[in-house]
């Protein structure tokens, strides 16, 4: 049967990528930046599909967002890499500068936010989820935009926040930007309270009133975004204003 | 075949079982939506098709469970590139509902509670195709994967199995749903790697 086309979008074609430097994140999180010339651009929330081949001909793809905004045709991804993973040990630790990968995108069209947004933002990230809503922290600083953003990021330990150091200058010098943090494994020393999954108080307390009309993000994993999800909408959030991204255990 | 990455193997591959391009194997059953997950209690779930005429077609959750029931056993293709195979449901086929439905219609658009919505041809719907499903391994279809009930279209890619699935409304012409507006595919067959707009 014919699939029905519109035409509306033009095909989204593969192009070749070069690393052109790494970043250390955390023991198991780098950040890596591309050329990929024609890039066409993006928005924060985003994400690309990354394509690997090996010399007999297989491929695997998998998809990483987009950890900045746009900027020309350099792009950004963090990956976390995946204890017997196919394609994030080879990104982490195998590929070298200057070799090719193939990337495609942008893809993604409702996870995202525009920087003429001025209702206020929420973000609420588990582990590496933080990786598309950091681009939206990082568009928000570029286009000196003031829509107040809040951002409650839950991790397992100090160690494993993704992005610390810029995320403690950032809340300090990015006027109506907020972080809290959640420790699920172990707080840092002089932190107040126990470490615990991210829960109603949490959320309640460095999380937007409804009635301000707040969008939310939220990304991690499955479990954790339906939490949160189902906690904005009991405290009275309209679905159509939660946004989430899930990534399941498989890698 | 697409630019050597250098130093990239891949998994062993001997006994690959035989999946879409691009897809690979998984055991868990990933959760993927674009917003919370809605409750939907079965004392008041109801299933509409409406015809491109107006004409609705209506049944409630009781309705539903006293029509044949099937149990089909399917493999199921996400556009991230997951594959499960063999997943068994139980649930209504789409041609039982059509059985009473006059229609020169050629397009169909699910809708959810939620306010999802996705498009596929009417001809991929029947013919034993397509079901609505309550039923996954056994027992009741949990709400994360679309209970209580959602649509079973697995020869397309999952995201046209549109979770907690209330209606379909017939159209003449096609009318792209929510992921079709945000850069997929019209149609989504896993074979043909029909994931974004132009593949």
């Amino acid at each position: 049967m014919a699939a029905p086309t519109t035409g509306r979008v033009a095909p989204l074609t593969w192009r070749v990528a070069r690393l052109v430097e790494r970043r250390i994140e955390t023991p198991t999180a780098q950040t890596l930046l591309l050329d990929v010339p024609g890039w066409p651009g993006h928005l924060p929330g985003q994400h690309v599909d990354l394509r690997l081949t090996a010399p007999d001909g297989y491929q695997a793809a998998r998809s990483y967002s987009l950890a900045g905004p746009a900027d020309g045709e350099r792009i950004e991804v963090t990956v976390q890499r995946v204890p017997d993973g196919e394609v994030s040990p080879y990104l982490v630790d195998t590929w070298t500068e200057g070799d090719p990968v193939e990337v495609r995108g942008p893809v993604g069209g409702w996870f995202v936010w525009r920087t003429d947004e001025t209702a206020p933002v929420l973000l609420v990230a588990g582990g590496s989820g933080v990786v598309p809503l950091m681009a939206m922290v990082r568009a928000r600083r570029a286009a000196g935009s003031r829509t107040p953003f809040r951002l409650i990021y839950s991790a397992r330990t100090p160690d494993d926040v993704i992005y610390a150091d810029e995320l403690r200058r950032r809340a300090r010098d990015d006027q109506g930007l907020d972080v809290a943090y959640v420790y699920t494994r172990q707080a840092p020393d002089g932190w107040r309270g126990e470490p615990h999954r991210i829960g109603l108080a949490d959320v309640n307390s460095h999380g937007w009133p409804p009635d301000l009309e707040p969008l939310c993000y939220v990304c991690g994993p499955t479990g954790f975004v339906e939490t949160v999800a189902d906690l904005l909408v009991g405290l009275g959030h309209p679905t159509r204003r939660v946004r989430t991204e899930r990534f399941g255990p498989t890698g | 075949m697409g630019i050597v990455s250098p130093g990239f193997q891949g998994r062993p591959r001997s006994s690959a079982p035989d999946l879409p391009p691009g897809q690979y194997l998984t055991e868990d059953f990933p959760v993927l939506s674009a917003g919370p997950t809605p409750r939907v209690p079965t004392d008041t779930w109801e299933f509409v098709l409406t015809t491109e005429t107006g004409a609705e077609h209506r049944w409630s959750w009781a309705e539903l469970m006293n029509l044949p029931q099937d149990t089909p056993t399917v493999d199921l293709h996400c556009v991230t590139r997951w594959s499960k195979l063999g997943t068994t449901w139980q649930g209504v086929s789409l041609d039982t509902l059509f059985d009473a439905v006059d229609t020169d219609a050629r397009y169909a658009l699910a809708h959810s509670y939620g306010g999802y919505t996705t498009n596929l041809p009417l001809d991929d719907l029947r013919g034993g195709r397509a079901w609505v499903v309550h039923t996954y391994d056994g027992g009741p279809l949990p709400a994360e994967h679309g209970g209580p009930a959602r649509l079973l279209v697995p020869h397309l890619y999952l995201w046209k199995s549109a979770k907690w699935v209330r209606g379909i409304r017939l159209l003449v012409d096609d009318r792209p749903g929510f992921w079709e507006t945000a850069g997929y595919h019209d149609y989504g067959d896993p074979w043909r790697e029909q994931r974004y707009q132009g593949d």
